[in-house]
């Protein structure tokens, strides 16, 4: 087990193509650090630099106290487990298990201690004399696992290792991937483009963009302290309703959201320094949906957004009620998912005319309907409020030290 | 001059197996149908394996007609159509063979063929799984162009080379030798060698390289554990085509071999007279020439396993 500290990193590739810019991260000994991203943000490239599968143009990799820059992949002592697990097709499990430790010289009755120690973690030890093409999904995947468990390396580095599962064994797989890191206590970096593996799995989370390092910490504080809009677009889901509005000292604090207005609690601009010297200015709001209620099933709270049901959704546990509201929306600069989205629902997204399509999670026993007028209740504590002209959060404080031990209580 | 019924052989073989697959495949596919579907596909699947097996017979025939002429006593070959041995069995005997393998020049040019055909085929597997393990995963200087190079000897027609390589050996003083043979079929299989073995290398997923390479393993370990045994079924192909053409190779032998060193390919090509005389001896001589190939055919085609990469990565 070691730290893994990553200074100054960027990677260019010959033909100018810039994949990751001035990264900087210090994963802690025993820490789960998660990298999270759209698809081509860079996160499996810095992976890939800290495994030693790719140059690194800038900067300075360290795994424990040795800088790794020069040093061969197989010498830096740490295990990867790959999103297509990279199993040895002519090997048995136990040999594929076996393979860096055989490579390693390492005594035969300590590899059969290992490797059988890992079967029985991983539930593998009926499998053991079989090839990796008569082993379902879950078993190569674990297979995989096996084969960076017994190597006892300085660090785990996880490409994306569950998206090649369908949904139920993914959470299983989820589960038992913390309960091993947990158990085993190793340095982990774990790519992934989920975000519901990323907040489930970190014990801190990085959120990457276009090659940047846009913020790190823990999940829940990612959740309730986006640093930018890019990070609260990207966090949560559905995510956070981003939309151009402006707070006014009217008496009280009050948002005015196109021609609805909703009253702001003065500790606003105490949670939010600065906040004071966009009063009156536009700047960009973003509200959870989690935030938001059908009003006639919440107690009385007077700040209430009047529109029209457009798409009413019933998860079941939650009803996602889709209204517009008469404010342009902002774009978190997320422009790989937003396009998405405009393609799944061209009508629905998009600030046409200044209108934002907004999306709040309410009680399941909300009577709203598709087409009918709705009242949505909004916490107006709980707004975010980022700077339209960079897209940074207003009075966003980073954590002070991001070295310190994070782990998770079990 | 042994190639074609020995390709014959071979592919009557291959044609003689597919009616039963046929008939295992039509059998599934007929369950669902009723009784007039049944009797039609199977009166189809009739038709076509008679079809297969009246062209497997014509294929095999003129194989079959050197092999019983070959068990036919000299006089009776001279004075009798092979296939009378079909009626009268008693006419059949060894003697042939004995006298073949009492025939000094025979076996010695037997060995010969030996001697020449093993170090050409292993040194081509050999140089050629080198060279394609770099050409497809090592970066280095001139890559592709050397690939390009080694791509256009392909086209380089043996014949024009004879002559400059001949003066070579003469200068080199090798002329003459199984050595000479042995490079020459060397130097013109590896074009083709590389080009296959690079091919079907570059197609292994480079995650497979790297989890060695993450298991601490150099680029020899990642060349001896990952590729040689994943490349195994190109490398059998790669070894029948070039053993093969190595062994039933007539014209570079008959070149570069000196009577002493000359295989059995050329051995028999001198016995062929002008009025057919020593049929006998040709007709054995073919197929002692045949069985090895055959042999080493059998042997290695196992490896021609479909899915061998099944499982590995998804």
């Amino acid at each position: 087990m070691a730290e893994v500290r990553l200074d100054g990193v960027g990677k260019v590739y010959a033909d100018g193509t810039r994949a990751v810019t001035d990264l900087n991260l210090a994963i802690a000994e025993g820490e789960f650090l998660v990298l999270v991203g759209p698809s081509g943000c860079g996160k499996t490239t810095a992976l890939r630099m800290v495994a030693g599968l790719e140059e690194i143009s800038e900067g300075t990799v360290t795994i424990g106290d040795r800088v790794v820059n020069r040093v061969p992949s197989r010498d830096r002592d740490v295990a990867m487990v790959f999103q297509s697990y990279a199993l040895y097709p002519h090997l048995s499990v136990r040999d594929n298990i076996a393979f860096g430790l055989q490579l390693r010289k390492m005594p035969k009755d300590e590899i059969n201690r290992r490797v059988q120690r890992a079967a029985d973690i991983l539930g593998l030890t009926d499998h053991l004399d079989r090839k990796p093409r008569n082993l379902s999904g879950g078993q190569r995947q674990r297979v995989a696992m096996g084969r960076a468990i017994v190597r006892e390396p300085q660090a785990f580095l996880m490409d994306e290792p569950l998206s090649n599962l369908d949904a139920k064994l993914r959470v299983q797989m989820r589960a038992e991937i913390a309960r091993l890191q947990r158990d085993l206590g190793v340095t982990t970096i774990y790519v992934t483009h989920d975000q519901t593996e990323a907040m489930t799995l970190g014990d801190r989370v990085a959120v990457m963009s276009k090659g940047i390092l846009q913020q790190v910490d823990h999940p829940q504080s990612l959740y309730d302290h986006p640093a930018n809009l890019f990070v609260a677009g990207f966090i949560g889901s559905p995510a956070m309703n981003l939309m151009r509005g402006r707070l006014e000292r009217d008496g009280g604090l009050a948002l005015v959201l196109g021609d609805q207005r909703l009253e702001v609690p003065d500790t606003a601009l105490r949670d939010h320094p600065g906040l004071e010297d966009h009063l009156g200015r536009d700047l960009a709001v973003g509200i959870r949906p989690e935030d938001m209620d059908d009003a006639d099933l919440s107690d009385g709270s007077h700040n209430v957004l009047t529109s029209r049901a457009e798409l009413v959704e019933a998860m079941g546990s939650d009803v996602m009620v889709h209204f517009t509201v008469d404010a342009p929306r902002v774009d978190p600069g997320d422009s790989d998912d937003t396009e998405l989205e405009v393609e799944a629902a061209p009508g629905l997204v998009g600030g046409d005319g200044g209108r934002t399509i907004v999306i709040a999670r309410c009680n399941p026993r909300t009577t709203a309907q598709v087409g009918e007028p709705v009242r949505i209740a909004v916490d107006t504590s709980r707004l975010h409020y980022f700077d339209p002209a960079s897209g940074q959060a207003i009075g966003y404080r980073a954590p002070e030290s991001t070295e310190t031990d994070t782990r998770k209580e079990a | 001059m042994s190639a074609v019924p020995d390709v014959n052989h071979v592919e009557s073989a291959g044609s003689a197996d597919s009616p039963d697959s046929r008939d295992a495949a039509g059998g599934g596919g007929s369950i669902q149908r009723g009784p007039v579907g049944r009797l039609v596909s199977a009166v189809g699947s009739g038709v076509v394996q008679l079809f297969l097996v009246i062209v497997a017979i014509f294929w095999l025939v003129p194989s079959f007609g050197l092999l019983i002429a070959s068990f036919r006593p000299e006089s009776d070959n001279s004075t009798s159509g092979w296939w009378t041995a079909l009626t009268k069995p008693a006419q059949l005997t060894l003697e042939n063979y004995q006298n073949l393998l009492q025939n000094g020049a025979i076996t010695h040019s037997f060995l010969n063929t030996v001697y020449i055909t093993v170090p050409a085929t292993l040194l081509v597997i050999i140089l050629a799984s080198l060279a394609a393990y770099a050409f497809a995963w090592l970066d280095f200087p001139g890559r592709d162009w050397l690939f390009i190079l080694v791509v256009g000897l392909l086209v380089v027609p043996i014949q024009v080379a004879l002559i400059p390589v001949a003066q070579l050996y003469g200068t080199l003083g090798i002329f003459g030798t199984r050595l000479s043979v042995i490079l020459f079929h060397v130097a013109f299989g590896l074009p083709f060698a590389v080009f296959l073995l690079r091919n079907f290398f570059a197609g292994i997923p480079r995650d497979l390289l790297e989890a060695a390479r993450m298991d601490g393993a150099s680029e020899w370990t990642i060349f001896r554990k990952v590729i040689l045994p994943l490349g195994l079924p190109a490398i059998a192909s790669l070894g029948i085509f070039q053993f093969l053409w190595v062994w039933n190779d007539l014209l570079i032998a008959l070149v570069f071999a000196s009577s002493d060193a000359a295989p059995l390919t050329v051995a028999l090509q001198s016995q062929v007279r002008q009025f057919g005389a020593n049929i006998d001896l040709l007709s054995s001589g073919a197929f002692l020439s045949l069985i090895v190939p055959l042999i080493v055919f059998f042997s290695f085609q196992r490896y021609f396993v479909q899915g061998v990469m099944a499982g590995s990565v998804k």
